[in-house]
Formats: structure tokens, C-alpha cells, sequence
């Protein structure tokens, strides 16, 4: 592709693109679909059409977000709706194209909920209280399970890559704080942090130089929505990545990934190279004086690099441990100068509040938790898979409404928000609101989006005990209360699951606790106890069960 | 199955130059390494330390911090159970020891003929068809006892050495 101009920019937003007068065959070919058997089905719709020499095109998308039924197959005959397949077989992926090519109806067998019914997206109305309309609205899923990931003519057809112009050619640095300001984005990545505030301290900071670092480590098991987004979408994540490079000033930008990720990292080094050969990346963007790099970094395995201050170390090449802050990233980061990371999921909204503006942006979500957040709803749900909703919505409608209640249909007994560092809610809160607030007041978190959904075949004592496991794992092991105190607890917990532990074991877990929360270095230490204390405030009988009677 | 010493220097030397004026690399350089060999084979460590000033020190430093990285050679084939929450819950541990007992090797661990290696990981992302499993990269969804077993490659299908 040649280098854009901002008059070519403006021609692509004009062009409406032509309305195909042929059939389209979209298979989604995300990690979850490949795994599921996307690629033999993708291969079987080429070799049918071919057979046939049918001018029909068969192309790859990314995740639409219904994991558990993929491989999904969406239909598009011209002048018709579209019509999604879920489960496809390679068999029946070739019984499609038989039947059409022959004039038959699309066969009515494995068919599923299509995109149009699930969700509204960026730009469509928002749903206002009480209307009959998709429960989903995505902004930062906007084209995922719709363009194909590894054509950025795709993403510009959509309207990407019009923010970036509209930044370059009529914004100042401070007007777009200023849309994020009244937007009210807060960090996707779990704290909720401003992001305009985070911006705005990362800009005015003196330094050689500004970094920016895309936080790609997401290490929550039962998380990855990072990963959909960059494999789905990965222009939007870089677009966001380049206007943040702007505002703040930097001319280098880094993408730190898990390794476990490698069709993301792909797909995100394949929108690198797209985007330069477009002039949208590299020297003189647009053909304004804006000059601005982007690299990936992978990570290696270790959780604690989801925290800024590790993920920095990992990124200078060190071990993975954090420390103290003050000084934030954001005056003292990678090699010492000012750094700004943002998640995924928090770059990913950019383009929009800068296309539509923080007005808009604000009209979505409740209170100070404005806009939308994407869930991974998992465990023991029906329809797993990632869902956007507005902010606001209820656990219940989410989990029962979206994910259609448990797989085995019985009763809900507990959602699990916030992955290791977040905390169990009873099914009697299910109707509490999904804010940053609510969820805390309840002793969980938002967290980066892990939704767990638990039945009542589930253990909470041992599943306290997975969590705290998986943080003793990973605990980097610098500072002694996330070191000893994990490690202690963890015995305690064993005892108690084994049948052995007193009440007093179950005081010292909470003085432990307590310890854990105040000295620990980061996050991953104060949170370490959420599971196991959420579990005792909601499920003390289950823990009470076990218990041996002390010896008096 | 040991890598000779001229082909590692070729492979260092590669690597080395490809990352040593980067900044930020050195994790690179040695993803680079295990994906070339399976794992980071201690004479291409010190080997890489050289060509990119780095003391080994610093570099077992990094090596030892990560879950990712292998100092041994995991053998020809690498099974990797997901124990992410999802599939914990959806019965990972219970396919770990059926892929323990089919492999007759702990997790962790690599048969003594050099042909199987298992392995716990931490979430691959995939939770909506949890359990998964890998198999030399190959990811397995809802995956069975049954079903991991039938995707194991017999120990004679050599491939080249890599994860």
C-alpha cells in the first residue's frame, strides 16, 4: 500500500464501500477458532468454491466472541441478512456452498445468533433503559468477528485510522486529554485509573525522551480479551498505541505480549508493517512533522509483569520484580524516562472517543464507570465466550441474560470477578451493578475482565486454594509479606482443606490477610488474599465444615 | 539431542546481531535461542552473552526468573496441559494425571527416551473451550483424556527439536 495523505484519509471516509453483489463466507480464525477446527473448515469452503469455480469470497475474521461455539461460519448472501453457523464441520462448511450454488435455502442446521442480534456497535444508539435491543454494545469489539485482522483495507473501510487524521491534521495534545477528561476512560487493565490523568502526567513530565508501552501481559487465567482484541482487531490497538505516542511525545512505543500468544503477536507485527508501508507508522506520519516507532516485546511466563513496574523490568531485560512507587512510570520508567502504559483494552477505545467524541463516550456506562467493558465469561456457563457491555448492567443479565445461566442448568452459586487478585460473589448480589465501585464494596474488583462462573458442584475451599496457589507461583518473591505470607496462608489453607485446621487457623489467615494487603510491594500481593477472604465473607460454612473442634 | 558447537555459534552469532543494538532485547535474543532449540542450551548462553555484552550472571538472572524459558531439552514432544481457572474448573487436573499416566512421566518432567515432555501452563487464552491442551504448539480444544491421547504423535515421527 502507498503512503496515505490526509486527503486520501478523507477520500476513504467519503467512499462508501460498494455493496457486494456476491456471496461472502466469513470462519473465524482466532486462537479459539483454530483450535476448534476453523482451518480444515476454512480450507474445505476454498476448495468447494473453487471446485465450482464460484466468484464468491471466503475470508478470515477474528473472534465474535462465542468461543464456545466456534468454528462459527457467517453467511452473507447479497440483499440478504447474514446467517451464522456455529460447530461447522469441514462436511458441513462444503454442504453450504453445495446447497447454495444449487439455489437451495442455506440449510437451517447449526444455526446460531448472529452478530446483528447479539450486539449494536460503535455508532449505532445506545440502548436506553427498557428498549428491546441487543444486550451488547461494542466499541472496542467493534470489528471483531467483522474484518479480517490481517488486511488493514479492512480496518480503514471501517473508519480506521480517521481518528489519527483528525488528531494529526486538528487536535492538540491537550484537546485530546481534554476528550479523554470528559469521556471519563478509565484503565481497562483493572485498577481504573484516569486515563486522561495518567496522559496528562506522563506529557508534562520532564525526560530525553517519552516511551509508551502497550500492557499485551495478560496473565489473569481466565482473561483474554487482550488477546481476542489484538488477534481480531489489531489496528485499533495500534491506531490507539500511535495517537497516545502523539500526545504524549514519544517517538518510540513498545507492545509487551505474552508469549503464550503467538497468533496475536503475528497479527500485531503483520498491522506493524501495514501501517508503515501505509505512511500511518515510522518517519513524517501523514506527512506531518510526527515521527513514531513501534516495536514488540514478549514476555516469559511470569504474572507479576502485568504490574508496571515489573513489566518495565522485564522490558529492560531483567528479572521481572517490582518496586516501590513513587516514582510512577509515568515521571521515572523505562530506562528512567517518563513512560506511559496502557492496556489493551484501554487503547482499543481510543479511536472512537477521538472519532465521536467524549461527549458520546460519556453517555455510556453509570457514574464514573463510563463506557463499556469486555467480560470472559467462563467455567460452568452455558454460551462461554467474551461479551461488551455497557458499564452498569447487572451480573445477572450478563451471566443468565447474555451467557444463558449454567451449563448444567442448576443454580448459580458464585461469579468470581478480578481473576487471582479479585474476589467471589454470592449468587444473592447477582444483581448488583457491574462498576469499578460496586464491585469493590462487594470484595472484588473489576479486575482485567475474568468472569467465572461457579455451580453448585463446585468447591470454593479448593478453588481458594487454586488462586492462592497460582499467586504463591507467582509471586516474584522481592518483598516478604506477598513471599512468607502467601506461602503460610497456603499451608493453613491446605490444613483446613484436608480437614485438619481449627479456627484459630482461620484467624491467623485473616491477620495474614490484613498483612498481605498494607506491606505488600504490588498488586499481585494485595491481592493475593481477595479470593480466600471474599470466600470466607460469603462461604464461611463451607470452610466451617472442615474444621476440627479445639482441644480445650 | 545436543545442538554441535559450530551450529550454535552460527545460530548465536545470528541472533546476536539481529538484537544487540535494540534496546530491551536481551529477553528477545533468548526467545530467540528457544525457539531455535526447544530450550537455551547453556553453551549458547554464554555464547550470546559474549556477542551481546551481557554476564552470563545477568543472564541465568533472567533465565531462572521465567516460567517460559527451559535450561534442558524438553525432548521431541511437548504436551502442555492449560491450568488456567477455566480449565481447572472443567476438570484440568484430572486430565493432567490421565496425561501423566498415559506418558508415565510427572509433569515437568521428560521421558527417559527423550520423547515426551509434560507440562503444567498457566492460561493460553482459550477459556471458552476449556479443557485445552497443546501438543507441540497444536492447540486442543475440550479435550478428553481420550482425546490427548489421540492427538499424541507416535515416538518414532521425529520433527526437528522445537517446541
Amino acid at each position: 500500500m502507498a503512503r496515505m495523505t490526509f486527503a486520501d484519509l478523507a477520500a476513504r471516509a467519503q467512499a462508501r464501500p460498494a455493496v457486494a453483489n456476491q456471496p461472502i463466507i466469513r470462519v473465524g480464525m482466532s486462537t479459539c477458532g483454530i483450535a476448534a477446527g476453523a482451518d480444515p473448515v476454512f480450507a474445505a469452503l476454498n476448495a468447494a468454491v473453487k471446485d465450482r469455480s464460484l466468484d464468491w469470497r471466503v475470508r478470515r475474521t477474528g473472534c465474535a466472541g462465542m468461543c464456545s461455539m466456534e468454528p462459527l461460519v457467517e453467511v452473507t448472501l447479497p440483499g440478504q441478512p447474514a446467517v451464522m453457523f456455529g460447530g461447522v464441520t469441514p462436511e458441513f462448511a462444503t454442504q453450504i456452498v453445495v446447497d447454495c450454488a444449487a439455489g437451495k435455502p442455506l440449510p437451517a442446521e447449526n444455526r446460531v445468533p448472529g452478530l446483528a442480534e447479539l450486539a449494536r456497535v460503535a455508532g449505532d444508539p445506545v440502548p436506553a433503559a427498557g428498549e428491546d435491543a441487543p444486550r451488547q454494545y461494542r466499541i472496542v469489539m467493534r470489528n471483531c468477528g467483522v474484518i479480517d485482522p490481517e488486511e488493514i483495507d479492512e480496518y480503514i473501510d471501517r473508519g480506521g485510522y480517521q481518528a489519527l487524521g483528525k488528531v494529526l491534521s486538528s487536535m492538540t495534545p491537550e484537546q485530546v486529554i481534554g476528550e479523554l477528561k470528559t469521556a471519563g476512560l478509565r484503565g481497562r487493565g483493572g485498577a481504573g485509573f484516569p486515563a486522561w490523568l495518567k496522559w496528562n502526567l506522563t506529557r508534562e513530565s520532564k525526560g530525553d525522551e517519552h516511551i509508551i508501552v502497550c500492557n499485551g501481559d495478560e496473565g489473569d487465567p481466565g482473561a483474554y480479551m487482550d488477546r481476542s482484541v489484538l488477534e481480531g482487531d489489531p489496528h485499533a490497538v495500534l491506531e490507539g498505541m500511535i495517537i497516545g505516542g502523539f500526545v504524549i511525545g514519544a517517538t518510540t512505543g513498545f507492545f509487551y505480549i505474552r508469549a503464550e500468544y503467538p497468533l496475536a503477536i503475528q497479527r500485531i507485527e503483520k498491522a506493524i508493517r501495514q501501517a508503515k508501508a501505509a505512511g500511518l507508522l515510522g518517519k513524517n506520519i501523514l506527512g506531518t512533522e510526527f515521527s513514531f516507532t513501534v516495536e514488540v516485546r514478549l514476555g516469559a511466563g511470569a504474572f507479576v509483569c502485568g504490574e508496571e513496574t515489573a513489566l518495565i523490568a522485564s522490558l529492560e531485560g531483567q528479572r521481572g520484580t517490582p518496586r516501590p512507587r513513587p516514582p510512577y512510570p509515568s515521571v521515572k520508567g523505562l530506562w528512567g524516562q517518563p513512560t506511559m502504559i496502557n492496556n489493551v483494552e484501554s487503547l482499543a477505545n481510543l479511536s472512537q472517543i477521538v472519532a465521536r467524541g467524549g461527549e458520546w463516550f460519556s453517555t455510556i456506562g453509570v457514574g464514573r464507570s463510563t463506557g463499556t467493558k469486555v467480560f470472559a465469561v467462563t467455567g460452568k456457563v452455558k454460551n462461554a465466550g467474551l461479551v461488551e457491555i455497557p458499564m452498569g448492567m447487572t451480573l445477572r443479565e450478563v451471566v443468565e441474560g447474555i451467557c444463558g445461566g449454567t451449563s448444567s442448568g442448576g443454580p448459580i452459586k458464585a461469579v468470581q470477578t478480578g481473576g487471582p487478585s479479585g474476589g467471589l460473589i454470592p449468587a444473592t448480589e447477582l444483581d448488583t451493578p457491574i462498576t469499578y465501585e460496586h464491585l469493590q464494596k462487594l470484595g472484588s474488583y473489576m479486575g482485567s475482565g475474568g468472569m467465572m462462573v461457579m455451580d453448585e458442584s463446585d468447591d470454593l475451599v479448593e478453588l481458594s486454594r487454586f488462586y492462592l496457589g497460582f499467586c504463591v507461583d507467582e509471586s516474584c518473591g522481592k518483598c516478604a509479606p506477598c513471599r512468607i505470607g502467601g506461602t503460610q496462608m497456603l499451608r493453613l489453607l491446605d490444613r483446613i482443606a484436608d480437614g485438619k485446621g481449627t479456627t484459630a487457623d482461620v484467624a491467623t489467615i485473616k491477620r495474614l490477610a490484613r498483612a498481605m494487603q498494607r506491606a505488600s510491594l504490588c498488586g499481585l500481593g494485595q491481592g493475593a488474599p481477595s479470593p480466600i477472604l471474599s470466600a470466607l465473607r460469603y462461604f464461611e460454612s463451607e470452610f466451617a465444615d472442615r474444621l476440627v473442634p479445639e482441644a480445650n | 539431542m545436543s545442538p554441535t558447537p559450530t551450529q550454535t555459534e552460527d545460530d548465536v552469532a545470528v541472533i546476536a546481531k539481529r538484537w544487540k543494538d535494540k534496546r530491551g532485547s536481551l529477553i528477545m535474543a533468548l526467545h530467540a535461542l528457544q525457539d531455535r532449540y526447544g530450550y537455551v542450551p547453556r553453551e549458547a548462553a554464554m555464547n550470546l552473552g559474549e556477542q551481546m555484552n551481557v554476564p552470563l550472571a545477568r543472564i541465568y538472572e533472567v533465565l531462572t526468573f521465567y516460567n517460559y524459558f527451559r535450561l534442558k531439552s524438553p525432548g521431541k514432544h511437548v504436551v502442555s496441559v492449560c491450568m488456567g481457572t477455566a480449565c481447572y474448573l472443567k476438570g484440568a487436573p484430572q486430565l493432567l494425571s490421565q496425561a501423566s499416566d498415559a506418558l508415565g512421566i510427572a509433569p515437568g518432567e521428560t521421558s527417559e527416551d527423550g520423547e515426551y515432555h509434560l507440562q503444567v501452563v498457566r492460561c493460553v487464552g482459550c477459556c471458552g473451550l476449556a479443557p485445552v491442551a497443546t501438543v507441540n504448539g497444536e492447540l486442543l480444544a475440550k479435550v478428553t483424556g481420550e482425546s490427548l491421547a489421540a492427538h499424541l504423535p507416535s515416538p518414532s515421527v521425529s520433527n526437528d527439536g522445537k517446541a
